[in-house]
């Protein structure tokens, strides 16, 4: 037995990823704060009917299960965040306008995701709920982008698709919910080959759009030319409006279309998003609307909101955060002790040397040093050994 | 990602190789060296922004689902197996084809076995495929994973029947096995990684168009 040995895709966090990390944190959770989103802290475990809302198959498979020795009951260790703040809003805070809230916690997978190589991301994540309007949504993706600027995440840019065209065109084409979910799949994988074969039987104007939504990707400007090869529905082309005054409403951000791309967890209802940054294989933000997730717990609430992995996020960040500390000797001088006591109120790290174990001060981080010159306790840079 | 620019495309070298060249010509790429002669496993193109990595079939999937490769091509085996996560799947390349069949030595009763609701045992290479085929029929199965000669399991007692790739059947016939189920038509489909689609598009939209109008050409 390697008693050190972790299990697959769970790490530590050490020190130098670690300062990034909590400065990202502290960085971002204050940002939330001054755009008014509230801290909420969900538990790390709850019954599992609770955290599986909707047809979440794949959360369903990612979620950690054990039973609880009090009742007998299966209980989950949360996959994914959302549904419990959603839970908060519907049926804890029960305001009757908008909840803004926030949350920073860890998340367990049982599998590594598709999207995330850790089973055990830091899930930092704004949830808008109690607005239906375009307006909510603009203020999310806003947040998004303020978001990964201050993380200093280069975003090459943030896809924008509308569940609402996959859900219409299914419908008008009449499949029930188990062709739904094949198609869904198959849309997801843009596995072009396995869609023709699925609406085989589905009659034009439907299976023509389906075949065309995976080619329906690209930059903004061509937002007009992918209506004109979605049919003339209201449904389709009201989402397509949405997606379009989005667009106009959030000039300036790198914003691209991809209608193809209906997120995970089939909980989301209406535009959803997610950012990609070059050289990194996953998308490094996650988001849209999920308007009917609140009735599992006894409100339905429009809702929008979007999540990153901070672990992630750390992992993408070029320049570290730099110890600094202060070395002081081990003396027992009050002049001494009053001087730590005055730089650490100020805010500064400082390491005082235990007897017999000189020598290891660069190693712990030390960049100066406390010497007493004149009687004056002063500082100055360490002397490299 | 390793290739930080530019554009990397994981291949396997035999078949699917030779069978991509004149695709890839079609999109205007032609590699500076040939698998079955260099030991290189890099290859370079007439273009400076693409690069071939040669890769075991089975890994293609692999490669590109975390990056390493931003486009590969796989057999659709090959992608069953894999699962697919990661990937998109935007194009049927119409090479490699063959098909997937259960294969029993000549006199084993097929038919009459999964009638009566026999357990049966099945050597193969492809456990998913295996798994889902004989789920859907309604036959229990217990899958014995071999990583090659399948058609030896049969004849010497390992397995009842296998499942395998067939192309001409040459192989099955010189052992006295016959084919009792084609399963699926099996071709190579164009993977790509769904970040690289998104973050390299501009580079990748023309190869994928040309791909598809060399494919369209050909049928």
């Amino acid at each position: 037995m390697r008693r050190w040995l972790l299990p697959e895709a769970i790490e530590d966090v050490l020190p130098a990823q670690a300062r990034i990390i909590e400065r990202m944190r502290g960085r971002l959770l204050n940002l939330f704060h001054i755009h008014g989103y509230e801290l909420v802290a969900p538990p790390m475990l709850e019954f599992v009917e609770s955290l599986l809302v909707g047809s979440a198959h794949d959360l369903d498979l990612r979620t950690f299960k054990l039973v609880d020795q009090q009742t007998g009951r299966m209980l989950g260790v949360r996959a994914d965040t959302t549904p419990q703040v959603a839970r908060i809003d519907a049926h804890l805070l029960n305001r009757k306008g908008v909840a803004r809230l926030c949350y920073c916690g860890t998340a367990l997978h049982t599998l590594p995701g598709s999207f995330q190589n850790t089973r055990e991301p830091l899930q930092l994540g704004a949830e808008l709920y109690g607005h239906a309007g375009l307006e909510a949504d603009v203020e999310v993706l806003r947040l998004l982008a303020h978001t990964l600027e201050l993380a200093e995440v280069p975003v090459s840019r943030i896809d924008l698709g509308h569940v609402g065209v996959f859900e219409a065109l299914c419908q008008q084409a009449g499949l029930d919910a188990e062709q739904e979910q094949a198609l869904f799949a198959a849309m997801q994988a843009r596995d072009v080959p396995t869609l023709r074969e699925l609406v085989a039987d589905v009659v034009s104007p439907w299976r023509d759009a389906l075949l065309a939504l995976p080619q329906c990707y690209g930059e903004v400007s061509e937002l007009s030319a992918m209506r004109k090869r979605m049919p003339d529905h209201p449904a389709v082309q009201g989402a397509l409006d949405e997606l379009q005054q989005l667009v106009t409403a959030l000039q300036g951000l790198p914003l691209s279309i991809d209608l193809s791309d209906l997120r995970g967890y089939h909980y989301h209802t209406g535009v959803v998003f997610a950012a990609y940054c070059r050289n990194e294989p996953q998308a490094i933000a996650l988001g849209g609307r999920y308007d009917n997730m609140g009735k599992a717990y006894g409100r339905s609430r429009p809702a929008t909101g979007f999540s990153v992995d901070l672990r992630q996020l750390a992992r993408l960040v070029a320049n570290g955060v730099e110890r600094q500390a202060i070395l002081a000797p081990a003396d027992a001088d009050p002049t001494l002790q009053a001087r730590i006591e005055a730089l650490r109120a100020a805010g500064e790290a400082v390491v005082v040397a235990l007897p017999g174990h000189e020598g290891t001060w660069l190693e712990a981080g030390c960049t100066r040093q406390l010497i007493k010159r004149d009687g004056e306790w002063v500082l100055q840079p360490l002397a490299t050994e | 990602m390793s290739n930080q620019t530019g554009i990397t495309l994981a291949l396997s070298k035999g078949r699917i190789f030779e069978e991509t060249l004149p695709l890839l010509a079609a999109a205007g790429i032609v590699p500076t060296d040939d698998p079955e002669k260099s030991r290189k496993l890099i290859i370079g193109t007439n273009r400076p922004d693409v690069r071939i990595v040669i890769v075991r079939a089975t890994d293609a999937p692999t490669y590109v689902q975390y990056g390493a490769a931003d486009m590969g091509i796989a057999g659709k085996d090959v992608l069953i197996e894999h699962g697919g996560a990661g990937l998109y799947q935007p194009l049927d390349l119409k090479i490699a084809c063959c098909r997937m069949s259960v294969a029993v030595q000549a006199g084993f009763d097929y038919a009459a076995a999964v009638k009566r609701g026999a357990r049966l045992r099945i050597a193969t290479k492809y456990i998913q495929t295996a798994r889902e085929h004989f789920a859907a029929k309604g036959v229990h199965v217990d899958l014995i994973k071999l990583y090659g000669s399948m058609e030896l399991a049969p004849l010497v007692g390992l397995a009842d029947a296998i499942v395998d790739l067939v192309s001409t059947g040459g192989t099955l016939k010189a052992n006295n096995l016959v084919e009792v189920e084609d399963i699926m038509p099996i071709s190579s489909r164009l993977i790509v990684n769904q970040a690289s689609m998104k973050t390299k598009h501009a580079q990748l939209q023309p190869i994928l168009e040309a791909f598809e109008a060399a494919v369209e050409a050909t049928a």
